[in-house]
Parts: structure tokens; C-alpha cells; sequence
């Protein structure tokens, strides 16, 4: 019984239900400290976390809690979930920062509060579960509260895109849970650490490749796989900034972490059986995404779906059964945390301040009106472009690696294939994101009409002018569509809530790119374990 | 001395983050022009200090490795070429990265071929920080500009001096992206803005393969340490498989054929830019890549025919595209592919000591003409040729420099390009191969096409009757107009000191010096040369680029590679995209959304039983209970 891990789910639980307590208007006060508090547990997890020994679960905790069903309420950590977990609580903390600064135009703030403290208990609850029902408990928990963070606080469409996440993601856990339910029919234990340790036996082969369909199809959904991602568009477009942050960041690792931790470590022979066609649907998300989102008008759309890209890259990974794939799938998952989460951050922050996303009416020019947004952006966009360097490399490069020389059992003709497509992926992924800051960042300012916070007074256009530049008359608000020709309204550049949220993001970017031993001298003693290699040696 | 290895490297990296978060700090928004020059000012100091401190250490790193015996580093074969004047090398390796497949090194190694292109990276860097202080005075960027070359230089020499092949790629793909964000320095022009990104494409592309190749040798070899990787037996075909696809990167890189189209676009950044990144540096890096693995490409003929024959097409082409130009850095470029052309033709005819000798000489001389032409250009406030002319009055300094440069260029004796041509023309004329004849017929006719655009572009700048126009504002892309007669002394020193280099590098081949070859090449310059002069002087006001008629236009498009890639890759791939986002929404969408439209369809055919009519329900009740009766009755 370790109190740390229980500490974990239980601190944001019990905040949660603590928001009663606290008004409206220090509730996202109220946020930023119990999200605080969760990433100090995190960060002390990994403190006390013994790095010699990531491929072992460790900190373990384990209850009895159903005992006629055999259910136990078994939590652990290891290098594989120990990055998770950090990530999750990182990213938490930084998007109520972000709230802080930056309340949601619908209001309810406190209610919103609530939201995202349930929706932690869930995402970390399902990095830390060792049991397979409570794996999936924690996996379902996460649902709900994503569905009113997009239909109450999202946008136009809310409604719309709140209701297609949620039947899809239930569908899709539908199907995984009779994978699950499968793995235990057969290996007649529901407990994660046994079945990886056993590496599949005591599963007859055709079970297995039932199974890992199953439970594929489940995972495929939240990851997304190509053709299943049609509900992240839709959910992301409308969903708030701090929604789009937590659902890229967070929520499609959980897909991913479920590749990692229980499809391929438990269904080996599943897994081989069916890598080939895992491999084809990551390739052919890779290329789809990148062509896609060349096509886009709308920002935030055009990330989302580069996340489909990007998340082919993960699952290439998953495909090649190497430890070199599995290091890249983890390591591209911890990337994409950070890059795409800071990518919806800075977005959000232009629809804020232009009141669209769209590619038409943003015009060009922002590194002249916003040049720290927009040099912020193309940072971002750098990084996700995969440049040696920036964490976003490490992911991509060890996945092509992998792809390069698959596990024995696998064609190999075949995985160079997916490779040489998944490098022309790498080059329209440069496309698409370098297309869109020539558009966005580049060229004149072409004077748009925002409907998002323009400056009212003289004193505030000082402030962002400078005092040698002469002011122009400026309209506010809608009287600028009448009053004649629109000029450029200034805008104001990047706030102080926005660069504290933004600037962890950025530096462990670099960190991660410039030192990507830090996560993978934690990943490969685990990724080792999968394979059930002993020692240090691959 | 590893660790003055990793400050040659470390130092511009540093100078970057300095110049890029320091210039502006603490009053990051204010952009009044007091501000703008403090800034400015800072970001020179945070530029210029590390390109010197990298630039001393360098030198003193060349000293040791000259005069040191190796002590204490790891041991050589020996042989190469410059072992006679480089012996000492060192390699040291900061940590090991486990990936789970072959392990990733982070090493730093020097010997003398490091130490050689380290010299000129380094020198070249700090002419163009220097240079670039004056040329770019007034700009409000000055900062990220100075920044980012910075960050280059750091990324070149993080290339040179790179031990393992990701170590290296990685300064590779930064080398691209800093190009990307210096062509695209001036970004209010749309075009500059794509130039900047079909630059950052085209490598890419290359790049793509290149990262395959090295794959390829880190898998046959089991590290992708370059030692190890050259010290490795692999077999032939994985080793023409590799080189192959290296190959590729040098050709995206080294803006060889077919993937040389983006070079003369990149003429869009600023003129310092195009100096270092676009002709002294990063362009040679592909033919250092070669040179570096060379024993692995010496084992793989196939290759070394294959790039023959892309240097005897891309040298050729590539000057007669120059010799219609009428952009005088676009002439520039274009003899910039033809003369890393050139490079690559020795290492394929078997010479990595011609193809690296060239490379120096042509980054003295090549970086010394750019320097100049920006001289030129900031003079007349314009890129065209057709409005220079006469210049050699009112610019008497840079008329010396530049004559210096297209003599170099033409391969005219005392200047460094002509004994590093004739290393190479020599070299072809001694190899073996296939395509010897062809790549041999190829570089003599390209000396006299380089001898001809060489000399018009000479001509139309300096001689004839002024065609000088003083625009008041010049547009923007350009530098601005000075009304006075040279340049400020920041920008004319560092075309001085660049000038020493290109007259004098060149006599360090003197004792291998071909003099039957050198004769005969020189002479064909001259013919060029002279064909052109007597074109230009029967009609002083005309281009003489007039003499190849029809072929002319055709010339001057670069023989329409660029219109057909467009069409060939460019537009079909954004229908392709446009295709997959349609189909997106209404093929896996729909079918999605018509799975929901289904379901509530045929919940409407179950909801017809739900209608609240007690009759139908207990009609229901009594056919059920029939059923049930008749089938125990007969089952039982």
C-alpha cells in the first residue's frame, strides 16, 4: 500500500468536491492550487521512483475490491506510465493557470473547475490502473466530463461535436470492453503485471487475435486510428482552449498508452498477427492527416488533424513490435503532449484575440500585429514538424528505425514500405505547417475586423503602440464594419498568464530534444520488460 | 581538446539565445527607434563576440592539429589527404543513447577535414556578422537576423565536427531550418515567403532520403558513429543502397539536379545571407558528407557513375541558366550549382582532395562575389543588372574585390579558382568510368560558359554607361540606397579581408598543378570570355546574353524545371489534399453520421409497435401466448 499513488486520483477527487465550497470567483484560484498540489505529488512520484529499476512496477498498491469477482484495486508505476503521469498533471496545472488569466467567455467558471478536477482523476487514474476493470473505469470516468467541457463551454457547434465525441468514445469502450472481458475469459485474471509477465501464454492464438481486434478498435477510437478520427475534428474546432489542450495532450495518450500497456505486452500473438494491418492504418493516417490538413481553413481543425498524423507515427511504432518502436511510440507520445498542447494553447490565444480561426479571415502579417504569438506559433510549429533538436524529432525518427528493421515475425518488405511513406509523411507534415505560417504569420497585416477584445481607449492603444507611434482614430467593436475602410486594430501580444502556461511547454521541448536520454533511459528498461528481455541489452 | 571542439560549436549556439532573448530585455514591446538601435547594438555585440571566440578557437585547434602528435586520441589509418598537413584528431563522446536499436552517440570529432571546413565556416561567419552590421543597420530585426545566423554557424559547425551520423543530421536539419527563416527575413514580400518555404521542401525531401541512408549503414555497421561506420564491412549492395540515398540529401542540400531548384530563389533573403548560407557554407556541406564517408562511396562505383552524370548535366545547365540571368544574385546562384557541380564531378572521378580544395577556394571567392554584389546592390538599391552599369567610378573598392572574385570565378590565373579547377579538371581527365567522357566534355564546355557570364556580369556592372536611377524609396526586399560612394567601412573590411583568401588560397596547389590541363582551360575561359567582350563592346547598351537567340529565353527560365515540378508535384498534390479533406467529410464522415441516421430510422420502425393502442398490445399478448402454446404442445 504505497499513500503516494492513492494520493494521485484521490487529491484532485477530494478537490473536486471541494469546489462547493469555494465562490465563483476564486474558484479558478481554488484550480491552480489543487492541480498545484497534484503536480507536486507527481513530481515527488517521480522523485522517490527508482530510476535503476523503470522496468519493474513500483509504488504498487494492492486492495481487494470486489473479492467474489476477483477485482482489485491495483495501482502501480513504471517508466512507462511515470512520463504519463507527470505530463498529465503538468498539463493540468498549466491550463488552469491559463483559466486563471483567461476565464471562459461562457462564465461558470466553478463549475468548469469541477469539470477538469474529475477529468484528472480519470486521466491519471488510467496511466496508474493495473487491473484491467479498473483500467477501464477510470478510462469511461474520463468520458463524461470532456463531454460538458465541449457542449457547455465550446463553440458555435458545441452541441453538435459534444454528442459525437461521447456516443463514439462509449461505442468504441463498448468494443474494448469485450476485448477485455475476452482476456479474461480466457487467461482467467484480470491483473495487468501477471498477464504481461506471462507474455500471452495460457491464450489460445485465435482468442488473441479476437481479443486484440477487439480492444484495438477500442483504442483505435480515442487514439484516433484512420478511419475512426472523425469525432476529433468536430471536438476539437469547438471545444475551449483548455478542452483542446487536455483532449490532444492527454486523452489520445490514453489510446495509446493502452497499445502499449495491454494490447501488444499481453496478446503477443495477436499483436504479430495483426501488426501488418495496425502498420498500414498508421501509415495511411499519416499521409491522409498531413494531406488534410494541407486543406484546412480553419487553425484549429488543421491541428487536429495533424494530431492524426502524428499519432500514426505513435502507432507505427506499436506496429513494428521492436523495443525501438515501442521507445518511439512512447517517446512520440510525451512529444505530442507537449507540442500540440502548447500548438492548441497559442491558437487558442489567436481566436481569442481575432475572434476566428479561419485561415481566410485571420489574413496575414501576425509577426508584425502579434510577434510573440506568432514567433510562439512558429516555434510550435517547428517543433511539430519533427526538427532534430525539439522533442518532436526523437518520435518520428525512432518510429522510421523501428520500420526499418521490424521484429522477426513481420515482412519486412513490407515495413519499408511504411517507412519510405511515413518519410513523405515527414515532408507534407513540413508542408502543411509551413504553408500555414507563410499564410498566417507571414506577408501584410490585412485589416480584419475582430470581434474579439479589442483596446477601447487611447491609453491602452498607447500601451501596445509604443508612444512614438502616431494613434489613429480607432473604432471598437462592430462599429468598424461601418466605419469605412477597417484598419488593423491593435491587439494586445502575449499576456502573463499565457507566457506561464506556455513557456514549461517550450522549455521541456527543448529539454527533451536536446536530451532525449531522459526519457528514453526511462522507457527502454521497460519496453525491455515487454519483450520479456532481461538486462540492459537489445 | 575535445571540449575547444564542443566551445567552437557551443559558443554561436549561445550568442543566439543571447542576441534572441537579450536584445530586447526587459522592454520586449517597445519598438521606438532608441530602443531599435540599443537593441540592434546588443544583438552586433552578442553576434560578433562568440563568431570571433569560435573563430580564435578554431584557429587554435588548426595550430594543434598541424603541429601536435596525436596523443592521446584515437588512432588512423592514415592516408587521407590531409593527414599530411592535419595528423591530430581527436574524438570524444559525451554520452550514449540507448534506443532500444542501434545506440545513438553524442560525439564530437576533429581531424583535419573537420579542421579545414571548421576554418571556413568560421572565417566566413564572421565576415558576414561583421558585414551584416552595415548592411542591415536600420532594420528592426536586426536581432532575430544576427540571431539566427548565429544559431547557423552553430549548426555548421555541428555538422563538421560531428562523430556520429544523427548528431550530424540533426545540424543538418537545423542548417535547413535557419536558411528557411533567413530567406524568409524579409516576409512582408508573399514571395519571399514562399521562397523560404520551397527551400525548406526541396531539402527536405532530400532529407528524407538521407536519413534512410544513414539507416542503412547505422543497421549494417550496428552504430552510427562515423569511425565505426567507416571501420565496418558491409557488403556492396547495402553499400550502394546507402550511398544512394545519401545521395539524395547531398543532391537537396548541395542544390545539385534534380533538386537544385530552390537555390535561386533563396536569392530572396538578404545578400550576407546568400553569402554564407547559399554559397560558402551550407551548400557545401552535401559535397563534405561525401568527402567524409568517402571510403564508403569509393566502394559503391555505381554511385559515384550516378553522380557523375548529375554534375556533368547540373554544371552545364546550371551556367548557361547564368549566362541569362539578368538578376545579378540569381547569376550568383546559378554559377553557385555549377561550381558545387564541379565538386561533385572530382569526388566522382575519385578526387576528394580537388573536390575540398575547390570547396575552399569557392567559398573565399564565392562569399567575396556576394559580398560584393550586396555592396552593388545597396549602392543602386536594386538586384538588376539592367540597372547597374559604369559602377567602377563611383565603387572603386568593391570593382577591385569583385574583379578579384570573377577572375577566381573564370579561373584566372594568379586567383585561388584556378588551381583548385584545374585539381578538378585534372582529376576527371585521369579518372575511369562510364561517364568519364561525358562528365570530362561536360566541365570543359562549362569553363567556357563560365567564362562567359562571368565577364558579361562583370561588364554589365561595372563598365558602360550608367544606368543608375536614384529611387527615393526603394521597394521593399531590397536593401536601402546610400547617397554615398562606397559602402561603410563595416561592410568594405570584411569584402577586404575575404578578397586575401581568394587571390592567394590557391597557391597551396601550386606544386600539383596540371599545367598541360591548366593551359587548356584556361584557354577555353578566354575564348568565353572573349566571345561575350566582343558581343558587349559592338554594342555597349545591350545585353550581350543576346547571342543565344532563341535559346536565350529558355536559358534564363532554367529550361522550365521549375514550371514542370509545379506541375508534376505541387499542383497535384494540393488537389490530391483538397480530394482527401472533401472526402474526409463526406465519405468517412458521412458514413459515421449515417450510422447515427440509421439508427434513429430504425428505432422509428420499433417506436411504430410503441403507438399506445391497447388493442394492438393485447392482440400482441394473445399471439405470443398462441405461440408459446402450439410450440410446447408440439415440441414436448
Amino acid at each position: 500500500m504505497n499513500w503516494l499513488l492513492i494520493l494521485l486520483p484521490a487529491v484532485p477527487l477530494l478537490g473536486a468536491a471541494g469546489t462547493v465550497a469555494v465562490s465563483g470567483r476564486t474558484a479558478s484560484r481554488y484550480g491552480v492550487a489543487v492541480s498545484a498540489a497534484v503536480l507536486a505529488i507527481a513530481v515527488a512520484v517521480a522523485a522517490v521512483f527508482d530510476y535503476g529499476q523503470a522496468g519493474r512496477m513500483q509504488l504498487q498498491t494492492d486492495l481487494p475490491w470486489i473479492p467474489g469477482l476477483g477485482l482489485r484495486f491495483h495501482l502501480g508505476i513504471d517508466g512507462i506510465s511515470l512520463p504519463l503521469v507527470v505530463l498529465t498533471a503538468l498539463l493540468t496545472f498549466l491550463c488552469f493557470l491559463h483559466l486563471a488569466g483567461h476565464p471562459p467567455e461562457a462564465g461558470r467558471t466553478r463549475a468548469l473547475v469541477f469539470t477538469l478536477l474529475v477529468l484528472e482523476v480519470g486521466m491519471i487514474g488510467t496511466f496508474l490502473a493495473l487491473d484491467l476493470l479498473v483500467f477501464f473505469v477510470f478510462f469511461e470516468v474520463v468520458l463524461i466530463p470532456m463531454y460538458f467541457v465541449i457542449a457547455i463551454w465550446g463553440g458555435r457547434d458545441r452541441r453538435a461535436a459534444a454528442v459525437k465525441f461521447i456516443l463514439y468514445t462509449l461505442l468504441g469502450s463498448a468494443v474494448l470492453l469485450l476485448g477485455l472481458l475476452v482476456v479474461w475469459a480466457q487467461a482467467g485474471t484480470l491483473d495487468m503485471v501477471d498477464l504481461a509477465a506471462s507474455h500471452g501464454s495460457g491464450i489460445a492464438r485465435s482468442a488473441q487475435i479476437v481479443a486484440f481486434l477487439a480492444i484495438g478498435i477500442g483504442l483505435a477510437v480515442k487514439t484516433p486510428i484512420w478511419p475512426l478520427h472523425t469525432w476529433l475534428p468536430d471536438a476539437h474546432t469547438e471545444a475551449p482552449t483548455v478542452g483542446s489542450v487536455l483532449l490532444a495532450g492527454v486523452l489520445l495518450k490514453m489510446g495509446s498508452y493502452g497499445f502499449a500497456r495491454i494490447a501488444v505486452p499481453v496478446l503477443p500473438e495477436g499483436a504479430e498477427a495483426l501488426a501488418p494491418w495496425l502498420g498500414a492504418l498508421a501509415v495511411i493516417g499519416i499521409i491522409y492527416g498531413s494531406l488534410a490538413c494541407l486543406a484546412q481553413r480553419d487553425l484549429k481543425r488543421m491541428i487536429a488533424y495533424s494530431s492524426v498524423g502524428h499519432m500514426g507515427f505513435v502507432l507505427l511504432g506499436f506496429a513494428t513490435l521492436t523495443p525501438v518502436g515501442m521507445n518511439a511510440a512512447l517517446f512520440g507520445n510525451i512529444a505530442h503532449g507537449l507540442i500540440t498542447g502548447l500548438l492548441f494553447f497559442v491558437v487558442g490565444g489567436i481566436k481569442e484575440r481575432y475572434g476566428t480561426a479561419d485561415l481566410m479571415k485571420l489574413g496575414g502579417g501576425m509577426l508584425r500585429r502579434l510577434p510573440y504569438v506568432a514567433s510562439l506559433l512558429t516555434f510550435a510549429c517547428v517543433a511539430s514538424l519533427g526538427l532534430p533538436g525539439l522533442a518532436g524529432f526523437w518520435g518520428e525518427m525512432l518510429a522510421l528505425l523501428g520500420a526499418f528493421q521490424p521484429a522477426p515475425g513481420l515482412s519486412r518488405p513490407l515495413f519499408l514500405v511504411f517507412m519510405a511513406v511515413g518519410g513523405v509523411g515527414t515532408v507534407l507534415t513540413a508542408a502543411y505547417f509551413l504553408v500555414m505560417l507563410s499564410r498566417v504569420t507571414h506577408g501584410r497585416a490585412r485589416e480584419t475586423v475582430p470581434v474579439g477584445p479589442a483596446l477601447a481607449s487611447a491609453e491602452e492603444i498607447r500601451v501596445v503602440l509604443g508612444p512614438d507611434e502616431p494613434i489613429e482614430p480607432v473604432a471598437t467593436g462592430t462599429a468598424v464594419a461601418e466605419a469605412g475602410p477597417p484598419r488593423a486594430i491593435p491587439m494586445r501580444d502575449v499576456t502573463a498568464h499565457e507566457l506561464a502556461a506556455w513557456l514549461p511547454l517550450v522549455a521541456l521541448t527543448i529539454a527533451f530534444g536536446v536530451w532525449p536520454k531522459a526519457l528514453l533511459a526511462l522507457t527502454t528498461p521497460a519496453v525491455h520488460a515487454i519483450f520479456g528481455i532481461g538486462g540492459g541489452t537489445g | 581538446m575535445i571540449t575547444v571542439v564542443a566551445l567552437i560549436v557551443l559558443l554561436p549556439f549561445a550568442g543566439a539565445v543571447a542576441g534572441l532573448l537579450g536584445s530586447r530585455w526587459p522592454r520586449g514591446g517597445s519598438r521606438t527607434e532608441e530602443s531599435n538601435r540599443v537593441a540592434n547594438r546588443r544583438a552586433a555585440w552578442s553576434a560578433i563576440v562568440p563568431a570571433s571566440a569560435s573563430l580564435a578557437l578554431t584557429a587554435w585547434l588548426a595550430v594543434w592539429s598541424a603541429g601536435a602528435l596525436p596523443r592521446g586520441s584515437v588512432s588512423w589509418s592514415g592516408g587521407e589527404f590531409w593527414s599530411g598537413l592535419f595528423p591530430g584528431a581527436t574524438e570524444g563522446t559525451l554520452t550514449l543513447v540507448e534506443t532500444g536499436s542501434v545506440p545513438i552517440s553524442f560525439t564530437l570529432r576533429a581531424d583535419g577535414l573537420s579542421v579545414l571546413l571548421g576554418m571556413l565556416v568560421a572565417v566566413v561567419a564572421l565576415a558576414v556578422q561583421v558585414y551584416s552590421v552595415g548592411y542591415m543597420r536600420d532594420d528592426p530585426r536586426y536581432p532575430s537576423y544576427s540571431a539566427f545566423i548565429s544559431l547557423f554557424t552553430s549548426a555548421m559547425s555541428l555538422v563538421v565536427f560531428a562523430g556520429d551520423l544523427i548528431v550530424l543530421y540533426a545540424g543538418w536539419e537545423i542548417m535547413g531550418l535557419c536558411s528557411y527563416l533567413l530567406i524568409g527575413h524579409w516576409w512582408e514580400d508573399r514571395a519571399n515567403s514562399r521562397a523560404a518555404v520551397k527551400a525548406f521542401l526541396v531539402t527536405r525531401l532530400g532529407d528524407v532520403g538521407f536519413l534512410f541512408g544513414i539507416f542503412t549503414l547505422g543497421v549494417a555497421a550496428g552504430s552510427f558513429r562515423i569511425g565505426d561506420v567507416l571501420r565496418a564491412d558491409i557488403p556492396t549492395g547495402t553499400l550502394v543502397t546507402a550511398t544512394m540515398l545519401l545521395l539524395a540529401g547531398v543532391a537537396g542540400k548541395s542544390a545539385q539536379a534534380p533538386l537544385h531548384t530552390w537555390l535561386p530563389d533563396a536569392m530572396a533573403g538578404p545578400t550576407p545571407i546568400s553569402a554564407l548560407i547559399h554559397a560558402a557554407t551550407m551548400v557545401a556541406a552535401g559535397i563534405f558528407i561525401v568527402a567524409r564517408l568517402y571510403p564508403l562511396f569509393l566502394g559503391a562505383q555505381p554511385t559515384l557513375d550516378v553522380l557523375g552524370v548529375v554534375a556533368a548535366v547540373g554544371m552545364l545547365g546550371a551556367a548557361l541558366a547564368a549566362l541569362a540571368q539578368n538578376d545579378l544574385k540569381r547569376v550568383l546562384a546559378y554559377s553557385t550549382i555549377s561550381q558545387l557541380a564541379y565538386m561533385a564531378a572530382a569526388l566522382a572521378a575519385g578526387s576528394d582532395q580537388a573536390a575540398i580544395f575547390h570547396l575552399l577556394t569557392h567559398g573565399a571567392f564565392k562569399a567575396l562575389l556576394f559580398l560584393c554584389a550586396g555592396v552593388v546592390i545597396h549602392h543602386v538599391g536594386s538586384n538588376r543588372m539592367s540597372h547597374m552599369g559604369g559602377l567602377r567610378t563611383a565603387l572603386p573598392f568593391t570593382f577591385a574585390a569583385m574583379t578579384i572574385g570573377f577572375a577566381a570565378l573564370m579561373g584566372l590565373p594568379p586567383a585561388g579558382g584556378f588551381f583548385s579547377k584545374d585539381a578538378v579538371i585534372a582529376a576527371i581527365e585521369h579518372s575511369h568510368g562510364p561517364a568519364q567522357p561525358f562528365l570530362y566534355g561536360s566541365a570543359l564546355l562549362t569553363v567556357g560558359v563560365t567564362g562567359a557570364y562571368a565577364a558579361r556580369a562583370w561588364l554589365r556592372t561595372f563598365f558602360g554607361p550608367s544606368r543608375v536611377e536614384p529611387l527615393p524609396e526603394p521597394p521593399p526586399g531590397t536593401a536601402h540606397v546610400f547617397d554615398g560612394r562606397e559602402a561603410p567601412k563595416s561592410m568594405l573590411w570584411p569584402v577586404g579581408v575575404l578578397a586575401v583568401p581568394a587571390l592567394l588560397l590557391g597557391f597551396a596547389g601550386l606544386p600539383d598543378v596540371d599545367w598541360g590541363s591548366a593551359a587548356v582551360s584556361l584557354l577555353v575561359a578566354l575564348l568565353g570570355a572573349g566571345g561575350v567582350y566582343a558581343f558587349w563592346r559592338s554594342a555597349p547598351r545591350q545585353d550581350p546574353a543576346r547571342m543565344l537567340g532563341p535559346f536565350r529565353v529558355v536559358c534564363e527560365r532554367a529550361f522550365y524545371v521549375d514550371e514542370l515540378y509545379r506541375s508534376l508535384f505541387a499542383r497535384p498534390v494540393l488537389r490530391l489534399a483538397r480530394a482527401v479533406a472533401r472526402a474526409d467529410g463526406q465519405l468517412v464522415d458521412g458514413a459515421v453520421r449515417g450510422s447515427g441516421r440509421l439508427t434513429i430510422r430504425l428505432s422509428g420502425f420499433v417506436r411504430l409497435a410503441q403507438n399506445g393502442n391497447t388493442q394492438l398490445y393485447v392482440t400482441g399478448l394473445l399471439a405470443g401466448l398462441l405461440l408459446i402454446t402450439v410450440a410446447a404442445v408440439v415440441l414436448a
